[in-house]
């Protein structure tokens, strides 16, 4: 037998179930599961962990992590990890919603859920679309952007304005961490990784409501590929959308996040 | 066991209290809002969980969570309210949880007013929600009776796993009565083995409303409606009055059911052979109860602060073997005894025709008491 | 036995406390007993009322369209009620605060200067208590004392100063009788 130097430099998270995604090829949504899944794993919160699967394309993200999870209606995902957390206030709860879950249709309970300072953490799903239903226009669509739904662009004549969520909730007193990252390289999703950690530190100690925005690609009703994906959102949804953090609160600057 | 003089409202919260209520999640409505201030106080006190929503939805949808875990949860709203809860009703039942609902029904449609009224009987009895289900509906008449229904509400919505409502209507809400309350019963607080956070789960636990692939739908489907045989073979509950001797039968629930008690007393004491049933599951309904009196008694009166939303019931079950007549008042307005003791006149003077159009008369004569004229 | 009692005043004149006081008393008898606020339309008009039941048997309606006595603290109340109470039953009025006699001659009328009552004692708003007093000491509906037992059991500590304040009320109240 040749005798090998083996060193495990990239496996499947613990978090996840042997599961094959239903994700569409290059979605990120696969990328965003898999940074949650490593760091829950890190922070020795796998078994401790309940997540709140929303309406959209990850309806069915319960069937992708290996901890206990539940499906929420749409948009009321907050909602139901506030009654959870309440009821069993020593897990850590998280929801994950996309655009229109959050930013439209729970834009009612996600607002609420910050104010109260609900101990939880939300990941939101940022791609400009509908994903689930066929790519149509979502409140974070762009200005001129076309979607089965606004066929000629969106026109914020008659269509509105996209919401900057992440900006939007930073106002809120209840909200101790708001940041947006992206995920359309290798150095935003390690900058978003950084992130998902506070987020969850955020809520081990107690700090109040914690929220991370992740910009992701829809390459399917996008209508590019990958490649061509990473860069319309770089182009497109950086101006519109930057990465930051919106939101820190005092408790939160001084709070001392464990080794890896 | 002492007596105590208390609100509708606050005997229902505390007696939530005392069934082991782990979380509360409400939002103010009248004539409900008493029941939210009470546990406001007392949940925290007791190290329990209270969230002031900010919506029906928001409540309904944290009792859905709050329901994940197998604890024990519940909210509390009035009409309006109740009808934006619908949503999380229609989940709750798919997902198969345990959950109380207390309703404080007051007068509609739309924004109505605040006044007692019946009239949320077809929205719960027969699902307000999307889809096929069921919720387990109880309707007390009394402040006590309230007080023993909240604590089998807890029990029963356990043991089937289902979706409880407590009826009530403004005036049960408000009306104080002397009750006995039960005692402190222990606080569970870790999930049983299928709730979500159990440490006895044998793996890990998904709860979802969600079934892709129609075939298995339909059999969770087939599953429940035959859990709900079984709750209607062992969970139908009312109370007779002078029913053994009875030539004529009043049926009505909650506070109309009370009422008519008078006026059934009333007829008694003129020598009519008259009698009360008042159901106290509206669903499962006590149709058997009905049934067996349609076989044998020469008419029946429904009383209800609605527009005759248990008629329709009570008729499928009569089937034209015996009349039917019909006695509401809709939008909050409360009947007085006398009312109904015309409309038990009318019953046994009437020509008895099973196929007279009941609803038809009592409409015309509505018409004419609104001042609207034939 | 059962009894249908109104109470109805403006708000502010005790109306529904002295319901309570009546439908504690009735409790700790050991009769049946509701007490429901007045509700819906009858909030206007100037008045606020409570109906309380009290009977031996279990109560069916705790409302009545024809109750056994009336209280009536006001002249809206008054207009109100008077032509509602059942024959043979009672009309007890706070005398100060209306201004015609009643027109009912088949029933029980009992004029009260309660107001004036409740000033001598030291308080204008003991006139409910005085008034409950009148309703007593006719009606009978509960064993003597009953009342006052029930003012000492259910004060709130708060209130405790004012409960011999309260009996005196009722006692003052008690010595108007029905011819």
């Amino acid at each position: 037998m040749v005798e090998t130097d083996v060193k495990i430099v990239y496996k499947r998270p613990a978090g996840f179930t042997d599961r094959v995604t239903h994700y569409c090829p290059g979605c990120t949504h696969g990328v965003a599961h898999r940074l949650i899944a490593e760091v829950l794993e890190e922070m020795g919160e796998l078994n401790n962990t309940i997540g709140v699967a929303p309406v959209g394309c990850a309806v069915f993200a319960y069937n992708y992590f290996n901890f206990d999870f539940v499906e929420a209606a749409h948009g009321r995902a907050p909602a139901m990890a506030t009654g959870i957390k309440r009821t069993l206030p020593s897990k850590t709860l998280f929801t994950y919603q996309g655009d229109g879950d959050l930013a439209s249709m729970g834009m009612g309970e996600i607002v609420a859920a910050a104010a109260r300072g609900e101990q939880i953490t939300v990941i939101f799903i940022n791609n400009t679309n509908y994903g689930m239903t066929g790519g149509q226009m979502a409140p974070t669509t762009l200005p001129g952007q076309k979607t089965s739904s606004s066929p000629l662009g969106r026109d914020v004549e008659t269509q509105g304005y996209p919401i900057r969520t992440a900006e939007l909730l930073a106002t809120l007193d209840g909200a101790s961490f708001v940041a947006r990252r992206s995920l359309h390289d290798a150095r935003s999703i390690r900058m978003a990784k950084r992130a998902l950690r506070t987020a969850f530190e955020v809520q081990k100690h107690g700090l109040g409501f914690s929220m991370v925005e992740l910009l992701s690609i829809c390459p399917t009703n996008w209508g590019l590929n990958t490649e061509d994906s990473r860069k319309w959102l770089a182009e497109h949804m950086l101006p519109y959308y930057p990465v930051g953090d919106f939101k820190v609160s005092t408790a939160v600057s001084e709070m001392k996040i464990g080794g890896n | 066991m002492a007596l105590e003089l208390i609100k509708g409202n606050i005997a229902v919260a505390e007696a939530a209290i005392r069934a082991g209520l782990v979380s509360y999640f409400g939002y103010p409505i009248t004539p409900q809002t008493e029941l939210l201030e009470h546990l406001s106080a007392r949940m925290p006190e007791l190290g329990r969980g209270f969230v002031q929503a900010e919506s029906e939805l928001g409540a309904i949808n944290m009792v859905y969570g709050a329901a994940c875990t197998g604890l024990r949860t519940m909210t509390s709203s009035s009409s309006p309210g109740v009808s934006l809860m619908q949503e999380g009703i229609s989940y709750l039942a798919g997902t198969e949880l345990p959950a109380v609902i207390v309703d404080v029904v007051r007068g509609g449609p739309g924004l109505g007013n605040i006044a007692p009224s019946q009239s949320d009987y077809t929205q719960m009895v027969h699902g307000g929600g999307h889809g096929e289900y069921h919720v387990i509906v109880l309707a007390p008449a009394s402040v006590q009776e309230a007080v023993d229904l909240t604590g089998l509400a807890f029990d029963i919505a356990e043991k089937y796993r289902m979706v409880v409502c407590l009826l009530l209507d403004g005036f049960l809400g408000q009306m104080m009565e002397p009750v006995v309350l039960p005692e402190f019963q222990p606080v569970r607080t870790i999930p049983p083995a299928w709730g979500v956070g159990s440490p006895d789960s044998k793996e890990r636990v998904v709860l979802t409303s969600i079934n892709i692939d129609p075939p298995s739908q339909e059999k969770f489907n087939v599953k429940m409606m035959t859990r709900w045989q079984e709750i209607e073979a062992n969970e139908v509950r009312f109370k007779s009055y002078y029913l053994e001797d009875a030539e004529y039968v009043v049926i009505g629930y909650g506070t109309a059911g009370r009422i008519a008690l008078s006026a059934v007393r009333a007829a008694r004491e003129q020598g009519h052979k008259i009698g009360l049933l008042r159901p106290i599951t509206l669903a499962p309904f006590p149709t058997k109860a009905v049934d067996e009196l349609a076989a044998r008694v020469k008419g029946f009166l429904v009383v209800e602060m609605s527009n005759g939303q248990m008629l329709d019931d009570v008729n499928a079950i009569v089937a034209k073997r015996a009349p039917v007549d019909f006695y509401g008042r809709m939008g909050g307005v409360v009947p007085y005894p006398d009312e109904i003791a015309n409309a038990i006149s009318e019953l046994i003077n009437g020509d008895h025709d099973p196929n007279a159009d009941a609803r038809g008369k009592w409409l015309a004569y509505m018409r004419k008491l609104v001042g609207m004229g034939e | 036995m059962q009894a249908e009692i109104i109470i109805s005043g403006f708000g502010g004149q005790g109306t529904l406390y002295a319901g309570q006081v009546l439908a504690y008393a009735a409790m700790d008898e050991g009769k049946y007993v509701t007490w429901i606020p007045s509700y819906g339309p009858e909030m206007r008009g100037g008045t606020a009322n409570c109906t309380v039941v009290i009977s031996d048997d279990e109560i069916g309606s705790p409302t009545a369209l024809h109750p056994t006595a009336v209280i009536a603290m006001n002249l809206p109340s008054l207009d109100k009620y008077e032509p509602m109470v059942k024959p043979g039953g009672y009309l007890i009025v706070n005398e100060d605060m209306v201004n015609r006699a009643s027109t009912r001659d088949d029933i029980h009328v009992l004029m009260v200067p309660a107001s004036k009552i409740a000033q001598e004692i030291g308080n204008e708003r003991a006139a409910n208590m005085v008034l409950l007093g009148t309703l007593e000491g006719n009606m009978h509906l509960l064993k003597e004392g009953a009342l006052e037992r029930a003012l000492e059991a259910h004060t709130a500590a708060r209130l405790k100063k004012f409960i011999s304040m309260n009996i005196e009320a009722l006692h003052r109240g008690a010595e108007y009788q029905a011819d």
